[in-house]
């Protein structure tokens, strides 16, 4: 669940998390990864202001928390809807029809791929292979994970949410 | 307290999760406990995954091997009082072949498991990965236990030398010879590393393993640590697969406090930790210098080799490489002999190889049969052929550095160097079957547009060239391209391959030129013709209303964003072709099946 930051200005506890999970990890150089891990955890995405934080807490250049932030497709510094949509567009999923799956999401919520609704309840991202091929096309919603999805499926999952 | 006499086994893999094996396994639980005749006496094991994912959930029933397919969580009482209580078979859940349509109810005879050979897999589906006991009662930690009270770590790397075991990850490097050469290698501290990274989308055999069997990699380690004089481990998973690196911590801590991992293992003066280490979405960090620079907390870009990570890895110190499946091989090969792995598979290729069918294929799952088995045998006799009964066009292995295999090399024995030879790669063994819908050039795009967004950016050939390559076919799919663009796909691909720095870009125009070689035609036909034999490519398609079908309701009218459709009530309709989008609302609407999708 995505924190927002009030007028991209962190509060006294957020900035004590990230302390915490710096710390954690020793404020280790190395540990970079495992620390934006921590904090997206924590904050549902990695806006600029968190990765300042970091970058002051571990005494790095926020250049290159940056870089490491932008290198990574896992973090982001958009925040996500409060119901995450992931199509799987691995090559099982793709050859079963993944990409008709992609459109009939875009055109059911109005958003593109990467986007979020304008209620913040949805959002749409892609992804390669969470390793349930054998149920290809797949789409995961949060940790809920629906198999042999067709376009006319897709109706029917937004609906199971829309009303929650 | 009475003895436990049966065991049920289900599939707690990520797949069958999806299909609530959870809560078919706590449903039995919960029908167990509340049947006073039998509580004490049955156990419910959540297993890693059975392989046979096409029909999961999965159950199986020991001691008599009754082996149940599709199982719901509704049909836990019907198993508890039938098969438990009554001893009787419950036809529906059995499998049926779908050629012979002959019932099957033990997996030794069914097509899928009859030309398999699970060494890598061994465990995956027997035991509960979650309890040590278990995998110890399976010969667990035997090898370990021999090699660093019997044997001097020169002694295994000979063992693992003369088995011939080559790297699974995609490179089939002898591993033996890297062992070797991470031990010669001078340096105070080694490490040993895994490769979970598992990046080849529609691969899913590390995975497997790390859920269903995780000491088996944690006990590979070990030994490799040993033989190579390493203190240290480290596993480098990805983050998206949030249950392996679960049961992975668990079987770490258990190893742990059974002295198996630790200080002063069983008692002796070898001491050997592992941590974890997470990826965060790169595919170039599966490359091992890449993965080195990831773990160090850095952006995941690949170095120049050599020095190779036997030399100078994790820290500038030397560090060992290897891929789950290769240490899945170890502790086996160490107990049963070299030459005993050494006794299967091909000339230069020993041993068994897993794979991931996945596709148009009947049997998606998980496979692992000796190298040397036929393209056909893989996808005919253990996958079951082709889905819905259409034709086989062609199979993709090695993911996006491998290559389209057609029907001419369908009897090739698979291993590392004929799939080389005839224009793929083994690489970590995804198996991607694709029939008479499927576009080649489409497939040869697909690739083309994962390589450039995971391209890491650090050479220009990759960078630059793999993004030409997939505009070009772009063109070519939208209906725009000419004949020099197939000329300018093959040169640019050579120099792709040629000066690229890593792996990535040295194999990401593997897909084009297989392509290219094997379905020429179909790239012509694009290209002049402008068609799709396949279908597939929207720009070639054209949606049309037949005349005699159409009854005029307007339900198409109404759901066409752009317009496109017009006519007058009770009359039959056109669509425009100029302002028609492709989007096939019209065709999903129409309740008299009037509207057509043509090439
Ligand atoms: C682009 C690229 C991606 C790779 N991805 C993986 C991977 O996901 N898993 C893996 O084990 N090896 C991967 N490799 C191979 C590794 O670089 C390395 O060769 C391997 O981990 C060595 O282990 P092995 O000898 O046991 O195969 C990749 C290589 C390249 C060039
Ligand atoms: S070949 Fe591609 S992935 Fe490899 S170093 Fe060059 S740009 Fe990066
Ligand atoms: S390709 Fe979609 S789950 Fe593997």
């Amino acid at each position: 669940m995505a924190i927002v930051c009030e007028k991209d200005q962190l509060q006294e506890q957020h900035l004590l998390k990230i302390k915490e999970i710096c710390n954690t990890f020793n404020k280790d150089h190395s540990e970079l990864i495992n620390i934006l891990h921590g904090c997206q955890g924590y904050f549902g995405y990695l806006p600029a202001e968190v990765q300042e934080a970091i970058a002051l807490e571990i005494d790095m250049p926020v250049s290159k928390v940056f870089g490491v932030v932008t290198f990574y497709s896992f973090f982001t510094m958009k925040p996500k809807g409060e119901f995450p949509i992931s199509v799987c567009t691995g090559t099982a999923c793709y050859v079963r029809g993944a990409d008709k799956l992609v459109d009939e999401f875009q055109r059911e919520l109005g958003i593109d791929v990467g986007q979020t609704t304008e209620d913040g309840k949805f959002s749409i991202s892609t992804l390669r292979c969470v390793g349930a091929c054998g149920l290809a096309p797949v789409v995961m919603v949060g940790d809920k994970t629906y198999g042999h999805v067709s376009p006319k499926m897709v109706k029917k999952i937004l609906k199971e949410y829309k009303t929650k | 307290m009475s003895k436990i006499n049966q065991h049920i086994l289900t599939c707690g893999g990520t797949g069958c999760r999806a299909s609530e094996s959870k809560e078919l396994a706590q449903n039995l639980r919960d029908e167990i406990a509340s049947n006073p005749a039998i509580e004490g006496s049955v156990k419910v094991v959540e297993c890693g995954c059975f392989g046979f994912c096409e029909k999961g959930p999965i159950v199986k029933m020991l001691p008599d091997n009754t082996f149940y397919t599709q199982v719901k969580p509704t049909n836990a009482k019907e198993i508890i009082e039938e098969h438990i209580v009554k001893g009787r078979k419950i036809e529906n859940l059995l499998y049926t072949d779908p050629v012979t349509k002959e019932v099957i109810d033990e997996s030794k005879n069914m097509g899928f498991y009859k030309k398999q050979h699970r060494i890598a897999l061994r465990n995956c589906g027997f035991v509960d990965p979650e309890n040590i006991g278990e995998y110890i009662a399976r010969e667990g930690y035997e090898a370990l236990g021999r090699a660093i009270f019997e044997q001097e770590p020169q002694v295994i790397i000979d063992t693992i030398k003369a088995s011939g075991l080559r790297g699974r990850g995609g490179g089939g490097f002898p591993t033996g010879l890297k062992w070797e050469f991470t031990k010669n290698a001078k340096g105070d501290q080694k490490y040993v590393v895994c490769n979970a990274d598992e990046g080849d989308p529609g691969a899913f055999m590390d995975r497997s393993i790390l859920e269903g069997d995780p000491h088996s990699i944690i006990e590979a380690m070990a030994i490799c640590a040993y033989a190579i004089g390493a203190n240290e481990g480290l596993v480098y998973i990805r983050a998206e697969y949030p249950l392996a690196i679960d049961r992975l911590k668990i079987a770490i801590k258990q190893a742990e406090e059974t002295g198996l991992l630790g200080d002063n293992i069983l008692g002796s003066d070898f001491s050997f930790k592992i941590t974890i280490k997470y990826g965060a979405g790169a595919f170039v960090c599966g490359e091992e210098t890449a993965l080195i620079q990831s773990m160090e907390g850095l952006r995941g870009e690949p170095n120049l080799k050599p020095p190779f990570p036997a030399e100078s890895g994790y820290f500038q110190k030397p560090t060992n490489v290897n891929n789950v499946e290769t240490l899945a091989n170890i502790p086996v090969i160490l107990n049963k002999g070299a030459d005993w792995y050494a006794s299967m598979g091909t000339e230069k290729s020993k041993g068994t190889k897993v794979f991931a069918l996945a596709g148009k294929i009947n049997n998606v799952g998980l496979i692992e049969v000796p190298m040397g088995t036929t393209l056909r045998e893989v996808i005919f006799d253990i996958g079951g052929g082709i889905k819905d009964g259409k034709k086989f066009k062609a199979v993709q292995t090695g993911g996006p550095s491998g290559g389209c295999l057609t029907e001419e090399h369908l009897d090739t024995p698979i291993d590392f160097d004929n799939l080389l030879a005839i224009g793929s790669m083994m690489g970590s063994g995804g198996m991607v079957v694709l029939d008479e819908d499927d576009c080649m050039v489409s497939m040869a795009q697909f690739y083309l547009e994962f390589t450039v967004e995971e391209s890491c950016g650090k050479c220009a050939p990759c960078r630059i060239g793999n993004k030409r390559l997939h505009e070009t076919l772009e063109k070519i799919t939208q209906g725009k391209g000419v004949m020099e663009d197939l000329h300018q796909l093959r040169n640019m691909s050579e120099v792709i391959k040629e000066t690229s720095l890593c792996g990535l870009g040295q194999t990401s125009p593997n897909p084009v030129l297989s392509t290219l070689d094997n379905f020429w035609d179909e790239y012509v036909e694009h290209v002049e013709d402008k068609k799709c034999v396949a279908g597939q490519c929207k720009s070639m398609l054209r949606y049309v209303i037949t005349e005699e079908d159409c009854v005029g309701c307007t339900a198409c009218v109404r759901v066409c964003p752009t317009n496109a459709i017009t006519g007058t009530k009770k009359k039959p309709h056109i669509i425009n072709q100029d302002l028609c989008i492709k989007c096939g609302a019209c065709m999903d609407k129409c309740s008299f099946d009037s509207i057509l999708l043509i090439a």
